[in-house]
């Protein structure tokens, strides 16, 4: 199977198109549809079969070009699917049955349309003469999903199919993507008819808006020219629009920092001095501080939520906002933008630094920059090495060791959702876009592990490493067969701290310690499980054996555990209480003794 | 309280209507009315709609509406230049000595009788809402049995040069 990590052909148009075998013969609606799969040139789909589907998959059988991957849950399914599209930018497909089949993928659906993942989801439903009448399996999945999708059909007719597909992968891969969910009753697929694909899609009610408005550039670009203390708010829109470069590109030659989400940490070489990482709840507190004080705020397919913002009206106070964003809806949602620019972030990126060249505009933020260095000397994140003072492994070290220890430009990292994710985020270094796939928006435990899956399916060739929890593994847990079938490198990473960590951090903190329902025992262990599905288990306790053990570990043929044992005790800082402003951190770390001061007289003042 | 009314170009397909009224009622709207029909094009249908609101973050959901894959075009109507009208049948409980008064209610307000039986009378008018209003305060003094509206309809006045 050819690396489909470089998009060959445009994103939202089909690969064949008419030009198939199939083309012009006689099909029945389920042929039809894997005919359809095959022009759009999917080679993967993940799913789990079943009666009203069980047509789909008949017809599948006979497919040379497309793969399928049975998952164990079609939750798994939906995720997998999922990470095969945040590594490659093009749609994941996911089949399913109806009824407790398409349910399943809710939360899979509701994952990927919260981050804009392209997916088409494809569920079986009853013949269409007993909709309605709560026949064996039936569940109004069109209904259960309207909230939570891009867009969704119930087929009506056969023939309707390849021009309905045509379109859902046109509307989930352009404008600002999402999950479209095609129902179709299983008395469709034997009606025959003649398959004809579309080579194009052209729906009168969708037409996003990609180019930006020439004028809005020129105005963003006199606001950029004039700006002492500019700073990028860099989101995963630049990752979804191929905008690393463009974005770079301006930064560099203005010399404008930039902080970045949760899914915009991939967006920029995380080497490069201009890129001050993660900002928000658990952002550094000089990336923090830097939006406070920035005067200008150039946002790039970010959409001010909340884990970013704190309190809103603490949020960049001083700074006038560009905000360029393809979705309307976003830009003065949360924070009013003075320069709204609705488009792709390429486009409006690469306008921007044309019109800044064409000022002839130089970079003015030495000072500033500066002023960033030595914020950034006094507020680092927390370098505790591997151990901490009671003689456990330090999570944050362990991280950093692991992220050492992958060649940033060939490897994918995945991630759970909790501490180890806000650690995943702080220390792991990454070089390249779409190698840093999280659930950001829906901040769903399970995720990690089937979305490893997906991303290995479409890069075989890249070392991808899924860094989890001891809670959020056992909520997919039943992927590791599929990975273990299917023979996949993948190794995983369960930072276990006997803890649902990240409410355990909660409670700590804002709650009195008092500790309800967080702890989790020693169940199940996790090396004879990886015994059971046939992957190889490694457990550290000794942060005197981390770097041995770990190695050994991401040396491993085939997929492998690592149960990394660290004390439940250990918190995410520095973090900023829900709620407040971000440039009031809890628990950041100081260097040298004014600041360690200043620093311990505030924390006493709480 | 602003009373917003948009007019929604939306294919005609099924699905569509619940796909925009859920969308308005999830984001914690109320729809105060609603009406929907075919129109000069056989693929779109319009919805019009009014929907009652203090939120100052209004123009948030017509983006939203604006963003849904079956919505072709959508416009907030002004009042002031806009058409607005509803149809209205009122059933109204009348005996027969007392038929003639209501009647002439309704010839004032250019409205028609439709149907007339022992005890009632049904009456169809159609117009803004200030005259419905005003035919609907007068006939309640014979006491209303039953009203039903069609909700308002809207089209921008033509311009006049
Ligand atoms: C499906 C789901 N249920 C509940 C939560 C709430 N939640 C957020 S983090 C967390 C704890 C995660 O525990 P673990 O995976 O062990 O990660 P840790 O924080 O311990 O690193 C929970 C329960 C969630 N995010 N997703
Ligand atoms: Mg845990």
């Amino acid at each position: 199977m050819s690396d489909t990590r470089q998009p060959t052909i445009e994103k939202g148009l089909p690969r064949f198109g008419s030009h198939t075998e199939k083309e012009g013969r006689v099909l029945t609606g389920a042929q039809a549809i894997v005919a359809s799969l095959e022009a759009e040139g999917v080679d993967v789909i993940f799913g789990y079969p079943g009666g009203q589907a069980i047509k789909i998959y008949d017809a599948l059988y006979d497919s040379t070009q497309i793969r399928h991957v049975l998952c164990r849950h079609e939750q798994g399914a939906a995720h997998a699917a999922d990470g095969y599209a945040r590594a490659t930018g093009r749609a994941g497909v996911v089949l399913v049955t109806s009824g407790p089949g398409a349910t399943n993928t809710v939360t899979g659906i509701m994952t990927a349309n919260m981050d804009s993942v392209p997916l088409v989801v494809i569920t079986g439903q009853v013949p269409t003469s007993v909709i309605g009448s709560d026949a064996f399996q039936e569940s109004d999945i069109v209904g259960i999903t309207t909230p939570i999708v891009k867009h969704s059909y119930l087929c009506q007719k056969a023939e309707d199919l390849p021009g309905i597909i045509r379109d859902a992968f046109y509307i989930a891969e352009t404008g600002r993507p999402g999950p479209v969910l095609i129902d179709v009753p299983s008395n469709l697929l034997s009606a025959e008819f003649e398959f004809h694909y579309p080579d194009s899609s052209d729906i009168a009610s969708y037409r996003p808006t990609i180019k930006p408005n020439a004028k809005q550039i020129r105005t963003a670009a006199a606001a950029i020219a004039k700006a002492d203390k500019p700073l990028l708010y860099v989101g995963g829109g630049v990752v979804i629009s191929d905008a690393s470069e463009a974005l770079l590109d301006l930064a560099e030659s203005l010399q404008i920092p930039a902080v970045t989400t949760l899914l915009g940490k991939d967006a920029l070489p995380n080497g490069n001095p201009l890129d001050l990482g993660p900002v928000g709840m658990h952002g550094s507190r000089y990336a923090n501080l830097a939006m406070t004080e920035c005067d200008l705020l150039i946002a790039v397919g970010a959409r001010f939520s909340d884990r970013v913002t704190g309190k809103l009206s603490d949020f960049a106070p001083l700074a006038q906002v560009i905000h360029i964003d393809i979705d309307p809806t976003e830009i003065s949602k949360n924070r009013t933008a003075d320069v709204p620019i609705v488009g792709d972030a390429r486009r409006a990126l690469t306008a921007l630094k044309a019109e800044l060249d064409r000022r002839g505009a130089a970079p003015r933020t030495a000072e500033w920059l500066t002023h960033i260095d030595d914020l950034r000397a006094r507020h680092p994140f927390a370098s505790p090495g591997l151990a901490t003072s009671q003689g456990g492994i330090a999570p944050e070290g362990a991280i950093k060791l692991l992220s050492d220890m992958l060649d940033p430009r060939h490897s994918i990292v995945v991630t759970d959702v909790g501490q180890h994710q806000m650690w995943a985020a702080q220390y792991i270094d990454r070089e390249v876009p779409r190698t840093f796939l999280s659930s950001g928006g829906a901040g769903t435990m399970g995720f990690g592990l089937p979305a490893a899956l997906g991303a290995q399916i479409a890069c075989p060739d890249e070392q991808v490493v899924c860094i989890s929890g001891d809670g959020s593994i056992q909520m997919c847990i039943q992927e590791m067969a599929t990975i273990a079938v299917n023979d996949l490198p993948i190794k995983v990473v369960i930072v276990n701290n006997s803890a649902l960590g990240m409410v355990h951090q909660w409670q700590d903190l804002f709650y009195g310690k008092r500790f309800a329902a967080t702890e989790l025992s020693d169940v199940p262990d996790f090396l004879t499980l990886a015994d059971a599905y046939g992957w190889k288990g490694f457990r550290v306790f000794d942060p005197a054996d981390l770097e041995e053990t770990m190695s050994a570990f991401l040396a491993a043929d085939g997929p492998a555990l690592l149960d990394l044992r660290i004390p439940r005790e250990e918190r995410v800082f520095p973090m900023v209480a829900p709620g407040a402003a971000i440039d009031d951190v809890i628990g950041a770390v100081s260097v040298g003794d004014i600041s360690n001061q200043i620093e311990n007289s505030e924390e006493a003042d709480r | 309280m602003d009373r917003h009314i948009l007019s929604i170009l939306v294919e005609n397909q099924s699905g569509v209507l619940s796909r925009v009224v859920g969308l308005v009622s999830r984001r914690g709207y109320n729809i105060e009315s609603l009406s929907v029909g075919p129109t000069e094009d056989e693929n779109l249908s319009r919805i019009t709609m009014i929907v009652p609101t203090e939120s100052e973050s209004f123009e948030q959901l017509t983006k939203q509406l604006n963003k849904l894959v079956c919505v072709y075009k959508i416009v907030e109507m002004d009042k002031g230049d806009a058409i607005v009208r509803e149809l209205v049948l009122i059933k109204v409980a009348v005996a027969a000595e007392k038929r003639n008064e209501v009647i002439e209610i309704a010839n004032v307000f250019r409205a028609k009788v439709v149907d007339v039986g022992r005890t009632s009378i049904t009456i169809e008018a159609t117009g803004d809402e200030h005259k419905l209003a005003g035919l609907e305060n007068l006939l309640r003094a014979y006491g209303i049995k039953e009203i039903t509206r069609t909700g308002k309809i809207a089209m921008k006045r033509s311009a006049q040069n």
